[in-house]
């Protein structure tokens, strides 16, 4: 057997000086070259367990292989059997956590560098597989409709399944571009919207309908859906409702949510205006609090729009950051700034409403809480101001009950969840399944998706069933 | 793409359109809102339904010329399109048999409150409508809204015509006059709703009035339309528009209503020197 090679290539990313003052991607991919060195890596060991990290269950050394043999085509068909937004997982999915944590050559600190493989094999099909996009051979239609409603993660993949497995979907969207938070939330130089646009293309080339602009609740209602023709709905509206501190001063001038603060920089494009009509304000000294993701992107989309100071304020110390470390090492090398173990307590306003400071107490970490992290305590005394222009709070979100609220014999847990199986999302309304964060609450991209996928099984098995009646 | 089907210009600068949106027009109640984008680079903005017609499958909104939407608006017509349309949105308003209820439109309001008094009507209210405008040259409906009321009583401030003054007069007279009000529903400028309900709390009448702060996504998403309501932090789009008068902290909604005073400036200056348009 040959020498085992720990030595993983890096991807290419652009200079945090540079990055810091534009929206383009960060990470550049990876060369032919480069795909074809990380692919030699892989030892194609029989018990593949990266396959069982995978929520979507990705042939995973199937597709290294062929990408180490130059055969592109072949990785596509594999990925794309399983993951119909392979373009958007190879950037997004916390891959460290998941197929590449179960990878065998995980243990000696090196494991395959999976996302970025199935990044550069999406890629290459954007570039040189248009033509092919759409699977040559249709599926039998069954004549069964479904309805999805939502088109981020969890709906994208549930409507592309359904859709190869025959049935006839439609997608109804709220927004007036499909691909939810992949589109409102997640901005440009982590996730290009022409590469969330391509994919959600890809979903509509296998005959799903999309309904953009229709709120379901309140433009449609559930039932209305059910007693029009459609024999099963997926809901995956999302956990689209932010949460605030609920602290005095949080509704001046100059305090965003991370929601409002992304959408209007990612979804209306306020870093054109004013060639784009929707504005946003950008303070010299701006203040993000939290710790995810979002709170990362919030803050670098502000760096990027010429915020002079940014910091990220967080209660807990930096391992305890839900953020991936990925994340948070580029947003430290572009020069965010860290205030941790800090909680906000009060926002302070000058006369004319505008935030100019957050009163901050200092924290310290006691005992493990509820979340298995250590618990974070005041000091008392402690309070000092951090001088700040605008502020973000990026606190995490919770479902929005407006489908909820208006669908009679759907349950929901005291968090405002949809309470579904937590494998199939069957609810508790016949003919309803449900997935991803309306179930989990927020969570990530590609466990949405895995929700997606399996409840679309349990979709087409229902209806099969019901067929044969 | 949503065609307009009508446009008809009411006065100098308040437009009114007739929009094809059949699924919007199937649940339009009264009290609730549209969000509406014109293209690709617009903004989305909040307008108030003004009217419906679920067999013709078109909604009708009235608006006036304050921002770049609503100026780009004002130039589109029959035949025209714009690129979305999404309702309806927020709480319809809550219409019951409450009695004697005064409907008091300012402004351009009064096309909201038409399909509102109609309602209270049909409920079986005595329905005492005012409104008012700065002059007559400002003034429309007020044959439709007469024609759902059974009492209208218009002003104008410089008493071009009808009354002179502006609307809590006539509401501060019905209050004291001894007839037993219900309750008081107001529409119009954030300032006049403000006096509206500082007029009617001394006689203990409930208020309700229709918030219009700045919005995005319109659906619970982003909380940029947050005020507060009795100390309590709302989102207007999904919890309201309509709230309680007396409770609203009228202050906040200003200066929430006044982040982007610079950048709306700025962005219809543009347009407008892009146009050729000198105002």
């Amino acid at each position: 057997m040959a020498k085992l090679d720990l030595n993983r290539v890096s991807m290419p990313r652009q200079a945090p000086g540079l990055r810091a003052r534009n929206f383009n991607e960060v990470a550049l991919g990876y060369s032919l070259e480069q795909a074809q060195a990380e692919a030699s890596r892989c030892i194609q060991c029989p018990k593949h367990p990266c396959i069982d990290g995978c929520p979507v269950e990705i042939d995973i050394p199937g597709f290294i292989k062929a990408v180490g043999d130059g055969d592109m085509p072949e990785a596509v068909r594999i990925l794309k059997d399983k993951n119909s937004l392979p373009g958007i997982c190879g950037r997004v999915c916390p891959q460290e956590t998941q197929c590449e944590a179960t990878c065998v050559l995980a243990k000696k600190g090196a494991p395959i560098a999976i996302g970025r493989l199935e990044r550069y094999v999406a890629d290459w099909e954007r570039a040189n597989m248009q033509s092919l996009n759409s699977p040559k051979i249709k599926p039998k239609p069954t004549g069964k409709r479904v309805a999805v409603v939502g088109s981020g993660p969890a709906g994208l993949t549930a409507a592309a399944d359904l859709a190869k497995l025959g049935h006839s979907v439609t997608i109804f969207e709220a927004l007036h571009v499909a691909g939810g938070v992949l589109m409102y939330g997640i901005p440009e130089f982590r996730l290009p919207k022409d590469i969330v646009q391509a994919e959600v293309d890809y979903v509509a080339s296998l005959g799903v309908k999309i309904e953009l602009d229709t709120v379901v609740g309140k433009t449609i209602s559930v039932d209305d859906l059910l007693n029009s023709g459609y024999q099963a709905v997926f809901l995956g509206p999302g956990a689209g409702a932010p949460m605030f501190l609920n602290i005095p001063g949080e509704n001046l001038n100059g305090i965003y949510s991370a929601n409002e603060f992304l959408t209007r920089v990612n979804l209306m494009k306020a870093y054109r205006f004013p060639e784009y009509d929707t504005p946003v304000k950008i303070g010299q000294r701006v203040g993000v609090v939290g710790g995810g993701n979002v709170a990362m992107d919030a803050a670098r989309c502000a760096l990027r729009l010429g915020a002079e100071e940014v910091y990220i304020i967080y209660r807990r110390s930096e391992v305890e950051m839900p953020a991936r470390r990925e994340e948070l090492e580029n947003a430290r090398e572009e020069g965010i700034q860290f205030k941790l173990l800090t909680n906000p307590k009060r926002f302070i306003g000058n006369d004319q409403n505008w935030v100019v400071g957050m009163g901050c107490y200092e924290m310290e970490l006691g005992e493990p809480d509820a979340s298995g992290r250590r618990r974070p305590i005041a000091i008392p005394g402690s309070e000092f101001i951090i001088k700040v222009d605008m502020a973000v709070a990026a606190l995490g979100t919770r479902p929005n009950p407006i489908i909820p609220s208006t669908t009679d014999g759907l349950d929901t847990t005291r968090w405002g969840t949809i309470v579904a199986d937590e494998v199939i999302g069957k609810t508790t309304k016949p003919g309803v399944w449900a997935g991803g964060d309306i179930v989990t609450g927020a969570a990530t991209v590609i466990s949405a998706m895995g929700a997606g996928k399996r409840a679309a099984a349990s979709i087409d098995e229902y209806l099969r069933a019901t067929q044969r009646e | 793409m949503y065609e307009i089907l009508l446009k008809q210009d009411l006065v100098p600068n308040i437009h009114l359109l007739k929009i094809a949106a059949p699924n919007v027009a199937k649940k339009a109640q009264p009290g609730q809102f549209v969000i509406i984008r014109i293209d690709e680079r617009g903004e989305r903005i909040p307008l108030t339904i003004a009217d419906w017609d679920r067999e013709e499958g078109s909604v009708t909104i009235v608006f006036m010329e304050v921002g770049t939407t609503t100026h780009r608006l004002a130039w589109l017509g029959a035949g025209d399109s714009i690129a979305d349309f999404i309702g309806p949105l927020g709480l319809p308003s809550h219409i019951e048999k409450f009695g004697t209820v005064v409907c008091v439109a300012g402004g351009f309001a009064v096309a909201t409150i038409v399909p509102i008094a109609r309602a209270l009507k049909v409920k079986g209210n005595k329905v005492i409508s005012i409104m008012g405008a700065r002059s007559r040259d400002l003034l429309f409906w007020e044959d439709g809204l007469g024609s759902v009321s059974d009492q209208l009583i218009v002003t104008t401030d410089d008493g071009s015509y009808a009354r002179k003054g502006v609307v809590t007069e006539p509401l501060k007279e019905l209050l004291e006059s001894g007839e037993k009000i219900d309750r008081v529903i107001a529409i119009g400028p954030s300032i006049m709703m403000k006096f509206c309900a500082k007029t009617t709390e001394p006689f203990g009448v409930k208020t309700i009035v229709s918030l219009n702060p700045i919005m995005v996504d319109g659906t619970g998403m982003c909380g940029c339309c947050r005020v507060s309501v009795g100390g309590v932090t709302k989102f207007t789009c999904v919890d309201g528009p309509e709230f309680d008068g007396h409770q609203v902290d009228w202050d906040l909604l200003f200066a929430r209503q006044r982040i982007y005073l610079d950048e709306e400036k700025l962005s219809l200056e543009r347009w407008q020197s892009q146009s050729g348009i000198h105002p």
